[in-house]
């Protein structure tokens, strides 16, 4: 049987097409992990989706009543935890009145954790959040789609409680908002099923929400056919995330990680490129033999 | 208490850090170590969800209104009648535990069908509107685009363009009716091309979202346990 091209040979090509795995490990920790020692920064480019997800940010209406959504769990916080912090902070800064939800069991928690992390921000030490007057948790709920299809007739009937197990009829915030109409923007942090998908076809595209997305990368390519009409703006992955602290005045861990990010890539591509090369030039000289 | 609050955190970090060395070293190779940390994982994974499934999905939603119901036969407080409409989806759960009995197992078809039945009506309309209508609405655009001021947006117009021969293109290509020859062909081809590189940027966004996942462990190592990195 021939050998698979370039697994014998002693030659630099031939070597390169052996390279063990484990080297290609080092490399990409190593570029992760140097940048963390070192204040340094990145000019992001802002793309025109976190463009726009700012712009919906600042139409919607100063002391508005505003949806979060935390459809993810830890495993996805790295790349979302950013967005859903620096997306607070805008909503907090505008006196939005902030309602929580979770279609993910760890979504709630997830929420608390970005509300800690607001509240450790030295610019927020001054701002009186009350909890029930400001903002409220109500806390996970099951049943996916359904979930928003019935907030879209009765959002008391599907969140009798808040996260704490208090009826919602005894929270300030909870008076007066009957449905999905109440609210005057959205915004889903989503990881996944039941997330952005879900909320444009039962939320937006149903009952007329108008919300953005902070999404992860891997599902943020699908998410790309709504922007526009159905989805106001979209924030995808670490990037998205860097990019929205940078428009919206908040930095964050998001752009503090995209040095390493870059970095990590191009160690990526630059391996990409040498497997090529070398591949080629491997099977070129086995075809000559 | 033998331990307070400060103690329990920095324990659970210890924990939470050594079992990300564990899971981690797989990198290396295959390990005891690893194989222990995987199980771990996947046990209190499977744990914690059903947990948080029983307190805040199961207790609130059907054992306290079923309860109260219960209750009010008994002389405690009145509830209202439509209280009792809660039975109909508890006993669908009960019939798809069935399933766990193989003599009666079949029973559990039941409430499948149910779900099945409730899902398929509740997403073929959302997605014929949003997935189907909808989009058909957000690509038929004017090409050739101006300004408000009537000024020619030549990279709007690109764009416009790009998207309308990609969707074309792409249709083509998942056309099989017809076999890809000539001009067909070559339309196909260039759909095949289009899905290429949506698959290159899906496949760059996956290595971001994996890079992401990587950084968020090494900033907990470096940054929550050593506390070499603030």
């Amino acid at each position: 049987m021939a050998d698979p091209v370039g697994t014998q040979g002693n030659g630099l090509f031939d070597r390169l097409m052996r390279i063990d795995r484990r080297i290609i490990f080092v490399f990409i920790g190593v570029a992760l992990i140097f940048p963390l020692f070192f204040d340094i920064s990145q000019k992001i480019p802002v793309s025109p989706e976190v463009v726009m997800t700012n712009d919906a940010f600042n139409a919607a209406p100063d002391g508005g009543l505003v949806l979060f959504s935390f459809d993810y769990d830890p495993p996805s916080a790295p790349e979302l935890q950013p967005m859903a912090v620096a997306a607070l902070k805008v909503a907090m800064r505008k006196h939005m009145r902030i309602v929580i939800i979770g279609l993910w069991p760890q979504g709630p928690q997830q929420a608390n954790m970005a509300l800690a992390s607001v509240r450790a921000d030295p610019r927020f030490a001054d701002a009186k959040l009350t909890y029930g007057v400001d903002y409220v948790n109500l806390g996970f709920q099951a049943g996916n789609e359904a979930v928003i299809q019935k907030m879209g007739s009765d959002i008391p009937t599907t969140f009798p409680r808040d996260y704490a197990g208090t009826p919602v009829e005894q929270i300030p915030i909870m008076k007066g908002i009957k449905n999905l109409g109440n609210f005057d923007f959205m915004v889903n942090i989503s990881a996944g099923y039941p997330g952005t998908r879900e909320w444009v076809q039962f939320g937006a595209d149903r009952f007329g929400l108008i919300m953005v997305s902070g999404s992860t990368a891997v599902q943020t390519t699908e998410m790309f056919p709504y922007v526009g009409k159905q989805l106001k703006g979209i924030m995808g992955g670490m990037r998205g995330a860097a990019e929205f602290e940078q428009i919206s005045g908040n930095p964050g861990k998001a752009l503090k990680f995209m040095v390493g990010q870059s970095v990590a890539h191009v160690i990526v591509i630059a391996f990409i490129v040498i497997g090529n090369v070398a591949y080629f030039a491997t099977r070129k000289r086995k075809a000559g033999a | 208490m033998w331990m307070d609050h400060s103690g329990w955190v920095t324990l659970g970090t210890w924990v939470a850090a050594l079992l990300t060395l564990g899971i981690m070293s797989f990198l290396y190779r295959d390990n005891p170590i690893y194989k222990f940390c995987e199980a771990l994982f996947v046990g209190i994974s499977a744990g914690y969800w059903f947990v948080s499934y029983f307190w805040q999905t199961l207790l609130p939603r059907l054992g306290d209104p079923l309860g109260a119901a219960l209750t009010s036969l008994f002389g405690g407080p009145a509830v209202p009648w439509d209280i009792w409409f809660i039975l109909i989806p508890g006993i669908l759960g009960v019939m798809l535990l069935l399933r766990l009995i193989p003599s009666i197992g079949w029973i559990s078809r039941w409430p499948l069908a149910f779900i099945v039945g409730y899902t398929a009506g509740l997403r073929l309309i959302t997605f014929l509107q949003s997935n189907a209508m909808t989009q058909l609405q957000n690509s038929v655009q004017p090409v050739v685009r101006f300004s408000e001021s009537g000024t020619f947006l030549g990279w709007d117009s690109f764009n416009v363009l790009l998207v309308t021969v990609g969707t074309f293109a792409g249709l083509f290509y998942f056309f099989f009716s017809k076999e890809h020859k000539g001009a067909f062909g070559h339309v196909s081809r260039i759909g095949t091309w289009f899905i290429m590189v949506t698959f290159g940027a899906a496949f760059g966004y996956t290595v971001m979202g994996r890079m992401s996942l990587l950084i968020g462990r090494i900033d907990f190592l470096f940054a929550n346990w050593l506390g070499l990195v603030h």
